[in-house]
């Protein structure tokens, strides 16, 4: 139970942090990305003040063998820098460019902003379930060869 | 710079770093949502509930800020045929990076991984570039 509300917590917090810094904006993001135009600055206070408060949050962590409400930590293992993280994040950063809306805002847009967000959740959930259909045939045909 | 808002963006900023650090310290999960999303989609057991709840409240905070204290504005000035495209490319190159810009621009930079940081610069950069083509070169 304590799993659940925590995590229902911090989804709450997030998508609270979203609509207060104007990230659920699309046209605040590419304000934002538009350095050649009239560049907006704004977020990147919002990285600025996430990335602090996010680290005392890994510091504390190291002090404990397990989180208060789960039996062990689970981050990411991967510390190599390989060419799935690369052109992945390119490809990411491409749609990103395009209507200004990454995962999380979409999901914080999503029943506010009527159809056009809910096309452009919908294309990222496909985009999403493309991925791991292809992953699974990578993983099987490596396994064979 | 007319609607340069760095007070808002910073305090906006600062929940978001601590609602990745209630889920670390809690749970023991990195609040990056297309991981939390994607992992649904083939879900593993004991992995489901959380991203749920996760994403639950992801979902219903907007909407109770809305009915507290007004909409937020949210402009989409896109057309639907690149709706689709951008949520297509979003939705397949967060998957392929392990990341979008929750789980490798915010957790992962203060996690001080090389891959985080080497994804945030990339997908920074391609979207800048994005940006400048749609509206200097194409949209000129």
């Amino acid at each position: 139970m304590g799993r659940i509300l925590v995590s229902l917590a911090s989804g709450l917090i997030f998508g609270l942090g979203l609509v207060v810094s104007q990230m659920i904006n699309p046209q605040k993001v590419l304000a934002f990305l538009d350095i050649a135009g009239n560049w907006d600055p704004s977020l990147a206070f919002v990285m600025g003040a996430a990335i602090p408060v996010a680290a005392l949050g890994f510091a504390l962590a190291r002090r404990r063998r397990a989180p208060l409400c789960a039996a062990s930590f689970s981050g990411p293992t991967k510390t190599a820098v390989d060419s799935r993280l690369v052109v992945g994040s390119l490809i990411f950063g491409t749609g990103w460019g395009l209507a200004g809306f990454c995962p999380g805002p979409v999901l914080a847009a999503s029943l506010l902003a009527g159809a056009p967000a809910l096309v452009f959740l919908a294309a990222m959930l496909v985009g999403m379930g493309a991925f791991t259909l292809a992953d699974r045939r990578l993983a099987v045909r490596t396994k064979a060869a | 710079m007319e609607n340069f808002t760095p007070v808002s963006a910073a305090l906006g900023g600062a929940l978001i770093g601590l609602s990745v650090l209630v889920l670390w310290l809690g749970n023991g999960r990195i609040a990056g949502i297309s991981g939390a999303l994607g992992g649904l989609i083939r879900p593993q057991a004991g992995e489901v509930a959380w991203r749920v709840a996760f994403l639950a409240g992801l979902i219903g905070a907007p909407l109770g800020y809305t009915l507290l204290w007004g909409a937020p504005e949210i402009s989409i000035r896109s057309t639907y045929p690149t709706l689709v495209v951008a949520g297509l490319l979003v939705g397949f190159g967060s998957r392929l990076g392990s990341g979008c810009t929750s789980g490798h621009g915010v957790a992962g930079i203060a996690r001080l991984s090389r891959r985080s940081i080497t994804a945030t610069g990339l997908f920074m950069l391609a979207a800048a570039v994005t940006v400048f083509i749609a509206r200097h070169v194409v949209g000129a």
